[in-house]
């Protein structure tokens, strides 16, 4: 039984089909699978493995490394403050504190109604307009205590649902075709590449086996 | 020559609203570069390249066209664009991303056909949305139109590209730690040698891997030749740059100036550039090429924006970020956000990184909130140490990849200019801008 629904697995297969190695489709597969759930559920990640062709371990395990990759769930809206160094010298901390202070959370923490979750980020890259927030990793510009306030207003009035969808949908532009260029040289160097593999690992299986 | 007087190569069309779009795109001659290039033979191309002597513009500033000509003598498999921007206060690439996406594309299909690969990354930071849409959008419309896929403008030279999201790690700026993250695995920077992917690259085949802004010069080299490129700038730095200018100026931006040219004083301080430190403060120090740079004081922004020239005064133009500090900055209080940062980013892999950047911003953290002692400023310069032997510039390495040698940038630089300041913060038992 899939978790994953049959419009998000057939587009994780066209995912899979652009890579040499299925494997190389695991992170945008778990964007797709935060697409539909908001978070990555366990049974998310045991699809993708099945579809990327590892164990669910190795899912996770990538997986825990990112940031944007949520194990346990978060808000319908989470709200990255980037406090680092040019942030800091335009008044990152300060944004910070009164986030928490309205929000009633320590950066990191959901409110109880699972509309936000707030995040210290680290540099988001738009140095020039701080302190910087995103909003599901949307640009929302520079922010001062009171913009921010306006801010989760128009979120909850659901005022800026055009430009900010809920947490989870990163890119909303598909990709018009598949591969078109020629590829099998390729295929044929990683079957050979894949063949070399099995016969070195079967050579030290044997060499185990006598020693 | 005015400051501004030189070409506009990378941002010649960001006063366009649409700047963004093919059609805007093909109004001011894009993907002529590629129709150039498709009929001139790929050594030719790279040739070009080679002359124009662009350095890869990603931070470590290596000779692009000796990177794919380490790869010209094997056959290429790979090209892997690096639009994993990340460095704090640099944002040049998340400008040219979004604004121009076509520019970046035109460059990866040239530099594919000078490298004859048939498959292109295009790895862009997750947190990118909007430029990862953008991006899309780009490459939808290019394949549309003919420049990319199969039988590229009916030159018998086909080519995919793929526009790969990643999920938020600094790491993954690091080329071998984004080909693990492209192989769908952690961020971890693989052990050198090999030192160049060029060897043994994604799925242990040969890649070449370039930032974003180095293939965003490419059409304009191909279209205008090396030699007009290399004829601006001196030295080893040719050509224009972005300059990422944040902090306490007027006007903080992106500038593109011609490199060697240009000094760090006119970009703080020209009106049409920085504009000047903020309000009636006065500089107290800048960093002159992202966080993982030494500091400078000011009296050195009459330094030239050129490679060498920052090099040889001990720091690195690196990522082209200057971010400047004014004298009501506490600079405890930035190296510990620095030092805090390289603490959340390390990859856990080395131990001196994982546990001395740790370690460090405990340090940085009580020094900042008032639970200090005179003998931390000996502990975090032995640590430091520990992390890089001798904390000099350019750093001896204890760790896989340069993280690592980063991370003393901003303490030894706030305690060896400012050590009294540091002090303060211990004799008064908290800080003094508070």
């Amino acid at each position: 039984m899939s978790h994953l629904s049959a419009d998000i697995r057939q587009r994780a297969q066209e995912l899979v089909a652009l890579y040499p190695e299925p494997r190389s489709a695991l992170i945008p597969l778990c964007h797709l699978a935060q697409e539909q759930d908001g978070w990555l559920h366990p049974e998310a990640m045991a699809d993708i493995a099945e579809l990327c062709g590892v164990t669910a371990a190795e899912v996770r395990g990538t997986a825990s490394f990112y940031d944007m990759l949520h194990i346990e769930p978060v808000g319908t809206y989470v709200l990255s403050v980037c406090t680092n160094i040019a942030c800091l010298l335009g008044g990152a901390l300060e944004l910070l504190e009164h986030a928490e202070s309205v929000l009633g959370l320590r950066a990191g923490g959901t409110t109880p109604d699972g509309v936000f979750t707030l995040h210290e980020a680290e540099c988001l890259a738009d140095c020039d307009r701080t302190p910087c927030v995103q909003v599901n990793h949307r640009y929302v510009g520079a922010q001062t205590p009171e913009t921010f306030d306006a801010l989760l207003g128009d979120l909850r009035s659901g005022a800026l649902s055009e430009t900010v969808p809920a947490h989870g949908t990163l890119v909303r532009v598909r990709r018009s075709v598949g591969l078109q260029a020629d590829r099998s040289a390729i295929v044929a160097e990683r079957a050979q590449m894949a063949e070399a593999q099995a016969a070195r690992a079967a050579a030290g299986a044997s060499g185990g086996a006598n020693a | 020559m005015a400051i501004t007087d030189a070409p506009k190569i990378l941002t010649s069309r960001l006063g366009f609203e649409d700047s963004h779009t093919l059609e805007r795109y093909l109004a001011t001659g894009g993907y002529e570069g590629l129709r150039k290039a498709l009929n001139m033979t790929p050594e030719a191309v790279a040739a070009e390249v080679d002359a124009a002597s662009l350095l890869g513009r990603g931070g470590a500033g290596f000779p692009a066209g000796r990177k794919w000509s380490m790869l010209r003598q094997n056959p290429v498999t790979y090209l892997v664009v690096n639009g994993d921007e990340s460095e704090p206060a640099t944002f040049k690439d998340h400008m040219l991303i979004e604004r121009d996406p076509h520019q970046i594309l035109e460059g990866v299909l040239i530099s594919a056909y000078a490298l004859q690969v048939s498959q292109a990354f295009v790895y862009l930071r997750g947190e990118f949305a909007l430029g990862l849409e953008r991006l899309q959008v780009a490459l939808n419309e290019a394949y549309a139109h003919g420049a990319v896929g199969a039988d590229i403008f009916g030159s018998g030279f086909s080519i995919d590209v793929v526009v790969h999201p990643g999920a938020g790690a600094y790491i993954c700026g690091e080329e071998t730690a984004l080909l693990e993250s492209l192989e769908g695995k952690r961020g971890f920077p693989r052990i050198k040698p090999p030192y160049f992917p060029a060897a043994i690259g994604l799925y242990g085949e040969p890649t070449v891997v370039n930032n974003v802004e180095t293939m965003a010069n490419i059409p304009w080299i191909v279209t205008n030749g090396g030699a007009a490129f290399a004829a601006l700038g001196a030295g080893r730095s040719t050509g224009t740059r972005l300059f990422a200018l944040a902090g306490h100026v007027r006007k903080p931006g992106n500038y593109e100036l011609e490199m060697v040219k240009t000094t760090f004083r006119d970009l703080i301080y020209a009106p049409v550039l920085g504009g000047g430190i903020r309000g009636s403060n006065t500089l107290k120090a800048f960093i002159p090429g992202g966080v993982s740079a030494p500091w400078f004081g000011p009296d050195q922004v009459d330094l030239p924006l050129g490679q060498d020239e920052v090099g040889d005064a001990g720091s690195m133009l690196g990522s082209g970020s200057v971010v400047v500090m004014d004298s009501a900055t506490c600079v405890v209080r930035a190296a510990w956000r620095i030092t805090k940062f390289f603490s959340r980013e390390s990859c856990g892999q080395c131990t001196p990184c994982r546990e001395g950047s740790g370690w460090l911003e405990r340090i940085m953290y009580r020094i900042e909130n008032g639970a200090g002692r005179e003998e931390d400023l000996d502990l975090l310069m032995d640590l430091c140490d520990n992390i890089s032997p001798g904390v000099a510039w350019p750093p001896q390495q204890t760790t896989i990849c340069v993280l690592g040698p980063s991370i003393p940038s901003s303490i030894a630089s706030g305690i060896r200019m400012f050590r009294d300041e540091f002090l303060v913060h211990v004799k008064e038992g908290g800080c003094p801008f508070d």
